[in-house]
């Protein structure tokens, strides 16, 4: 059985038929998450050209970095993806141990992977809410995504001091140990994760609804996916193999063990299950983090923070961020600010393809496959 | 294969149990978990940061640590410090802040200044109602308002200003035992030199009498 399209007698009548109709979506739009623009053709309700806009919320970050020193550039770090600051923070800081050849200790390494995978649980944990108020289910589920990412925000807060602005990396380490208790309450926190995972899919899973609005919606292929340069959970759901945990190998990760999931279609139903799949396999990272975390010191005494001139060059230090490749090209002149300071933002990168997974689908759809290539426009404009 | 529509029921059966475990939840995990703001007031974590404060020990006028060194001022990433050192009646500069605002309307609260500050003097409050009418003056926060005492710290921050009391006793005993060696040393050598010139004096004092 096929759907025919309808075409009203009044239109017919006038001689219209269907038209081609121009429409700017955003910037204040509930569903285009933060000041996103697209203007879009439609035939009728299908789409037949994309054309994303931004721009709206750039704050001329690269370049503010360049008339700041080293250290300074660390809390504008946290605002790019608002979402997940711990793991920019760990992106620049990784860039800049690389230009500089800083050996980070081991119980920071450590600390980097909790935090980095409580950041990716609660990165994944809002992703679930806000696909949902993408496709209209605005309550339930955003309600109770929300209520479990404040756990995880509670315990940024009682580390850094802060539930998002945490400016908590260090040059060869993190700026302060963990309280006493902490470790405690973090392990009995990600115990009770699974549990919430469960509930999710046990309401958002097997939901004929969703499955109609997902699957086979915004397909794209592998070989597409990696032409674009995509990375990250949308470019796994393609079925493509490359996580940077893996790839680089850096920090502890070798040392844990943890499986990378894969799409098969690449469809937005894929990249849905990616996110459960991904926090899943994050509890694992963290539990043998948490079994195997050392005593020791927990910033590189030789590294210097105020007044930190590294040597002459350049260095790439990239990390797998919740949302993809997140890399800090920096190059040094020696002196105490850098001499250019560019960010690789996931997010940007991944919207690079919407147009592709867009055409032909309805206007309804749009939304949806934006939401499930999950940007944060604080990383898109910087 | 499942019922058609079964998805949706288990769906909705999660969402009851949500609603009715909002109330009636024995193990409150699921409990109504919003706070009531203006009436239920939040227990701020130790560690809680908004904005930055001065110390001073015992008296806000001679007891302030700060000695307008204007390394935060430079450190600062927004640039929303500002900082005159103070003169005495002849002009000469002291170690002291004449004027210590903070922009507050600009302060991003990343705690940067805390951390290069030297001399202990600089800390985070954990304040949170600031709002004010006016937009632009009423923001800047004066010398007057960011003086805080120290006991105000130990009581925010109970830990932290432990430590920083232990690491100023510490520096204030190195200081202390630094002085008394080096005091010490200037005394042995003055008695070295006063020994070194009555040796001096009487060898030459047979001589004297001819003179």
């Amino acid at each position: 059985m096929s759907f025919q399209p309808h075409t009203s007698s009044l239109s017919q009548a006038n001689g219209a038929g269907t038209s081609t109709l121009d429409v700017s979506l955003g910037p204040q739009h509930p569903s285009t998450h933060g000041v996103f623009r697209m203007n879009v053709r439609m035939e009728g309700e299908t789409i037949t050209k994309l054309q994303p806009v931004f721009g709206y919320l750039h704050r001329n970050h690269e370049k503010l970095a360049e008339k700041m020193s080293w250290l300074a550039c660390m809390p504008y770090t946290d605002r790019l993806d608002y979402i997940c600051p711990i793991t920019n923070n760990w992106a620049y800081a990784r860039a800049v141990e690389t230009l500089a050849g800083i050996e980070v200790p081991e119980r920071a390494e450590y600390i980097r992977v909790i935090v980095g995978e409580l950041t990716r649980l609660q990165n994944h944990t809002a992703f679930l809410g806000f696909i949902l108020g993408d496709m209209g289910a605005w309550g339930s589920a955003l309600m109770y995504a929300f209520r479990e990412r404040e756990k995880i925000l509670d315990l940024f807060e009682w580390l850094t001091g802060a539930r998002m602005m945490v400016n908590y990396m260090r040059f060869g380490g993190v700026r302060c140990d963990l309280p006493a208790g902490w470790l405690e309450k973090a392990r009995a926190y990600v115990e009770t994760y699974p549990a919430f995972l469960d509930e999710m899919e046990a309401l958002l899973t097997g939901n004929e609804i969703l499955l109609a609005r997902l699957q086979g919606v915004g397909v794209l292929s592998a070989e597409r996916a990696i032409n674009g340069g995509l990375s990250g959970p949308v470019l796994r759901a393609s079925g493509v193999d490359y996580d940077i945990r893996k790839v680089d190998g850096y920090g502890v990760y070798p040392r844990l063990k943890f499986r990378v999931p894969r799409g098969t279609v690449g469809d937005c139903f894929d990249r849905f299950m990616m996110r459960i799949l991904e926090a899943r396999e994050s509890i694992e990272i963290l539990r043998q983090a948490f079994a195997q975390i050392p005593e020791g010191p927990i910033v590189n005494p030789a590294a210097k923070q105020r007044g930190f001139k590294p040597p002459v060059g350049e260095a790439y230090g990239r990390i797998e961020g919740p949302k993809g490749e997140l890399g800090f090209h920096l190059i040094s002149d020696g002196g105490e600010k850098p001499a250019r300071y560019h960010i690789r933002p996931p997010s940007l990168i991944n919207l690079t393809l919407l147009e592709e997974m867009c055409v032909g689908t309805k206007i309804a759809d749009v939304m949806v496959i934006l939401g499930s290539i999950d940007i944060v426009l604080g990383e898109v404009d910087r | 294969m499942n019922l058609p529509g079964s998805g949706i029921f288990k769906g909705m059966a999660v969402t009851a149990l949500n609603f009715v475990g909002s109330f009636f939840d024995p193990k409150r995990e699921k409990r109504l978990i919003t706070e009531q703001y203006p009436e239920e007031r939040p227990t701020l974590v130790e560690t809680s940061r908004s904005f930055p404060f001065l110390i001073f020990d015992n008296d806000p006028e001679t007891g302030i640590r700060c000695v307008a060194c204007k390394i935060c001022e430079k450190e600062c990433p927004p640039q929303c410090i500002y900082i005159v050192q103070d003169k005495d009646a002849n002009g000469k500069a002291i170690r002291r802040p004449a004027i210590f605002d903070i922009d507050i309307s600009v302060c991003m609260g990343c705690q940067i200044c805390v951390e290069v500050c030297p001399f202990e003097s600089i800390r985070m409050d954990n304040i949170y109602e600031v709002s004010s009418y006016g937009r632009f003056g009423d923001l800047v926060i004066h010398k007057n308002q960011l003086l805080k005492s120290n006991e105000y710290y130990r009581q925010i921050h109970p830990t932290e200003a432990a430590e920083t009391d232990a690491r100023i006793e510490a520096a204030r005993i190195k200081k202390a035992a630094a002085a008394k060696a080096a005091a010490e040393k200037a005394a042995a050598a003055k008695a070295a030199k006063e020994a070194e010139a009555k040796a001096a004096a009487t060898t030459t004092q047979p001589e004297q009498p001819a003179q």
